[in-house]
């Protein structure tokens, strides 16, 4: 199939960006929208262009490394799916294709569709986690954790850290990212000494980068390669607005890490 | 060059406990005056640097991807095995033991296997402990199956993405001390030197892979958990960025280089389908517990599979191995798929494979059984194949997935160089000539969280290192010399991309030195890598600068390195004059055409000595000894 790429091509952070078109010929349907990427590339660098730069690692939709704008939605039109999972059957001969990065105040851009998502690191470390130490837990079994806790647990803790959520989000809100790492944890009867102090932490990190707040349009959900509920976030309100009425008096963060 | 192995003396199930306590300790006020630098984010580096971090040594932690959260560990599907005996069926940490060096063909290192196997049972709690959701019963104890040819059922696992909730653990105790500043993170950075002082490894030179910047760093030690080098086949399970870089310089800096023959190939992979095919997608070998493995018996059978009557089917694994059938470790089952490929029975466009079938499974226990063990499985078959697997049989072939070899080390994972400790897929130690499934994220957190906090000490407590700057003159010429070919690769100036030479490379070396080898193959390949390697530097092109993220610079170092390293491995496999494991050499095998080991002349693990620019490297010679294990022909029939 033959394609028309309108390609999203900035050279770093400081520099002004804009849209550059480029055809993309004989390309097979089997192949993934990166395999096609890496066929545009491939046919630049033999005509001694600049290859579009692309973030990518696993390419079997787990590591959350890619991530771009495919004619508007984050990943692209297949649901539940990231980008270097889509394939070229997916689109028709002669298409159109729009192709940008992730939009949002948080992620700058770092070249072409290449993001800096450095603040969703940022939001672990500030209470992403359970305190155990190295060597100081007791028996895995000394826990028993009802089947239906863990499953669902299983299910916030399925988000691979892409940012597709925010990208998707009119707000840029990260939302959704964080209410999954704070139900994951919280669902746990290992996470909940420090469930207070987790939801404080991130929801304060999440802010202070810049991520905009959530208003219900429910996007996220919808662009999730991992299809996570949006049920998290009511979760995490819930456990926020208990933890900000618990939590006076208290500590502000006994070891939350930069939080 | 001296390979010590290190394994204290003692009754194996006494040597780690007695190590323990005879290895040196750093006082905790002292801890804090040392620097460890961790290279990889993986399981198994991002586990040591939040254990010395929690410690309370200082860690500079480093990765090439944007994140520590995305190193490949996270691929992992299937499982992770612990010898906790949970289901009551007879497992034992000697069971394990047992398996695994059984499993690896008689070619590890008892002692290192031993606490292998022991380790195990505290990775289990120490993840349980952080969160890491693993499947349950209903009554709220932890779920096990059985995988990959074990008889007991002792693998944990979290639907399909066991390694990436196992990382995700490992990561979010590392991102906590980085919020609490004992770990330095450096995302987007690429380990391209290690500089040595006095013999001792002392810190790395690394490129920001966003500015270009070339930057010295300065340790105490230096720990490399870099990944395994399967990419160097080019078509691979592996993600895209996996490269052997780290390792490779390291071996160029004296680190020995061991059993780089030994690459494992995983049975259960989606076939290639084309030319412009980036990467190989892993189904999980938990697919083999209910999937049927088949073949039509007449070559070139033209009708579709449902088509295919039983009596013209060949259930070729099940009627090989009538007691371990559809489940008998990778290398078997692998080379068993080549060998029905290979009289053209082999299924799909280029008969390049076989079918995994599903059909037999559903009508036993009913398509939402099979959805809730498998359904990710299948989607994700889906989305690549655009066929249904609860309509037709999946179509599989062996693919490049772990690589057993790495750099050597002892058994405090040390390698030849002191100080530069060597962890997970990196190092050569656990799994001889063959892994088992769901052992590597074993390995990879029992070197991690339970090896390295111990042995790091003891080398540091054992070796008092002079305060050095990165103005020493060994960080200054590494920095040099990393520059230098920095420039060489964006002056090569000719006119093929990077890419084509890694494909390139990646076929002769699954031609020549992939499921099935022989001397004349292996000799050719030795002639067609260097002098693919020489045109390389003539005729690669390497668009852009320095001074940018430039992903075309960072493939063109990496391939540069694997042009290198693809030699050494065949040269490893051409000196290995018996198959074992993953290493299959066709002179070498039984009138069934199984692995014919030559414990008379090889057993032992071959490290290999770099010994300069276009000289042949030294092979040195670990023996091994198998005092509760012995050395039997492995038999799954």
């Amino acid at each position: 199939m033959n394609l028309t790429l309108h390609v999203w091509r900035q050279r770093n952070a400081r520099e002004r960006g804009r849209f550059v078109t480029y055809a993309a010929a004989d390309i097979s349907p089997d192949i993934s929208f990166l395999e096609m990427l890496d066929v545009v590339n491939e046919a630049l660098i033999a005509k001694g262009d600049d290859p579009i730069a692309f973030d990518h690692d696993c390419r079997e939709g787990i590591c959350g490394t890619c991530g771009m704008m495919i004619d508007g939605q984050a990943h692209g039109p297949r649901r539940a799916t990231t980008a270097c999972q889509l394939h070229m059957r997916t689109f028709r001969d002669g298409d159109e294709i729009t192709i940008e990065p992730w939009r949002a105040d948080a992620f700058p851009v770092v070249k072409d569709l290449v993001v800096d998502r450095a603040a969703f690191d940022r939001i672990v470390a500030a209470g992403g986690f359970i305190t155990a130490r190295t060597g100081s837990a007791p028996d895995g079994n000394a826990i028993p954790v009802p089947k239906t806790a863990a499953d669902l647990a299983m299910d916030a803790a399925a988000c691979i850290g892409c940012g597709a959520c925010v990208a998707a989000c009119p707000n840029a809100s990260a939302m959704l990212f964080t209410a999954a790492k704070v139900s994951h944890l919280g669902l746990l009867p290992q996470g909940q000494p420090e469930r207070h102090s987790r939801v404080r932490g991130m929801v304060a990190q999440m802010d202070a980068e810049g991520f905009g707040t959530c208003t219900n349009h429910f996007e996220c959900e919808a662009a999730c390669p991992k299809s996570i509920s949006v049920r998290f976030i009511a979760r995490m309100n819930r456990d926020y607005l208990v933890a900000t009425l618990a939590g006076r008096g208290e500590p502000a963060s006994a070891e939350g890490g930069t939080g | 060059m001296q390979l010590r192995s290190n394994v204290p003396e003692g009754p194996i199930e006494k040597k780690w406990e007695k190590h323990r306590f005879e290895m040196k300790l750093v006082n905790p006020a002292n801890k804090r005056k040392h620097t460890i630098i961790v290279v990889g984010s993986g399981l198994a580096g991002a586990s040591t640097a939040a254990s010395l971090a929690e410690l309370g040594y200082n860690v500079k932690c480093f990765c090439y991807q944007d994140s520590p959260r995305r190193a490949h560990s996270i691929a992992a599907q299937g499982g992770i095995n612990a010898a906790k005996n949970y289901q009551n069926d007879g497992d034992s940490v000697f069971r394990l033991f047992y398996d695994t060096v059984k499993g690896g063909d008689y070619r590890s290192r008892e002692g290192n296997v031993y606490r292998l196997a022991e380790l195990s049972l505290a990775i289990i709690d120490q993840c349980v402990a952080q969160g890491v959701p693993f499947a349950r019963e209903y009554g709220g104890l932890l779920a096990n199956r059985s995988f990959g040819g074990a008889q007991v059922s002792r693998t944990f696992y979290a639907r399909g993405q066991t390694g990436q909730q196992l990382l995700l653990g490992a990561y979010q105790a590392l991102e906590r001390q980085i919020g609490l500043g004992k770990v330095a993170m450096f995302s987007r950075h690429e380990m391209l030197d290690l500089v040595l002082v006095d013999g001792k490894a002392r810190g790395i030179v690394t490129r920001d892979m966003v500015t270009g910047e070339i930057e010295s760093h300065v340790g105490d030690a230096v720990v490399l958990g870099t990944g395994g080098y399967g990419n160097v086949f080019y078509l691979a399970t592996y993600a895209k960025g996996a490269n052997a870089t780290a390792i490779w310089r390291a071996h160029k800096k004296g680190a020995a280089f061991a059993n780089p023959c030994f690459t494992q190939i995983h049975p259960t992979c989606i076939p290639v389908t084309g030319e412009h095919q980036s990467k190989l997608t892993l189904m999980s070998e938990s697919l083999r517990n209910d999937g049927r493995i088949w073949v039509p018996k007449r070559p070139k059978d033209p009708r579709p599979p449902n088509q295919i009557p039983e009596e013209d089917r060949d259930y070729y694994l099940e009627r090989q191995y009538p007691s371990f059938g559809n489940l008998v470790p990778r290398d078997v089952a692998s080379r068993a798929a080549k060998r029905v490929a290979d009289e053209g029975r082999g299924v799909g466009p280029g008969g390049f494979g076989v079918y995994l079938d599903f059909a037999d499974a559903i009508k036993r226990l009913g398509a939402p059984v099979i959805g809730e063990k498998y359904g990710n499985l299948f989607e994700m078959y889906e989305r690549i194949t655009a066929e249904n697997p609860y309509q037709v049989p999946m179509r599989i072939y062996p693919a490049i997935h772990y690589t057993m070899g790495g750099l050597w080390v002892d058994y405090d994972l040390m390698s030849t160089i002191p100080g530069l400790h060597v962890i997970g897929e990196a190092n050569f130690s656990d799994h001889g000539a063959n892994r088992l499934g769901a052992s590597a994220l074993m390995q990879g957190l029992a070197d991690g969280y339970f090896v390295m906090p111990y042995t790091m000490g003891h080398y540091l407590g054992s070796n008092k290192v002079d305060t050095v700057g990165t103005d020493h003159p060994a960080f200054k010429e590494a920095e040099a010399g990393v520059a230098e070919r920095v420039r060489k690769l964006l002056g090569i100036g000719g006119q093929r991309s990077v890419d084509s030479f890694h494909r390139e490379l990646g076929k002769i070396m699954w031609e020549y030195c992939g499921m099935a080898r022989n001397e004349n193959g292996l000799k050719t390949a030795l002639e067609k890598i260097p002098a693919l390697r020489e045109r390389f530097w003539r005729e690669a092109k390497v668009p852009g600068e320095n001074e940018e993220l430039n992903q075309s610079l960072e493939k063109a170092g990496r391939v540069a390195d694997f042009l290198e390293l693809g030699e050494l491995i065949c040269l490893d496999a051409l000196e290995r004059r018996e198959s074992c494991g993953g290493h299959f050499r066709e002179e070498f095998q039984t009138p069934d055409g199984e692995a014919k080991r030559d414990d008379e002349h090889f057993s032992h693990v071959a490290a290999w000595e770099y010994a300069g620019e276009g000289r042949r490297p030294i092979r040195h010679v670990e023996p091994l000894s198998f005092e509760y294990v012995h050395p039997s022909q492995r038999s799954y029939k």
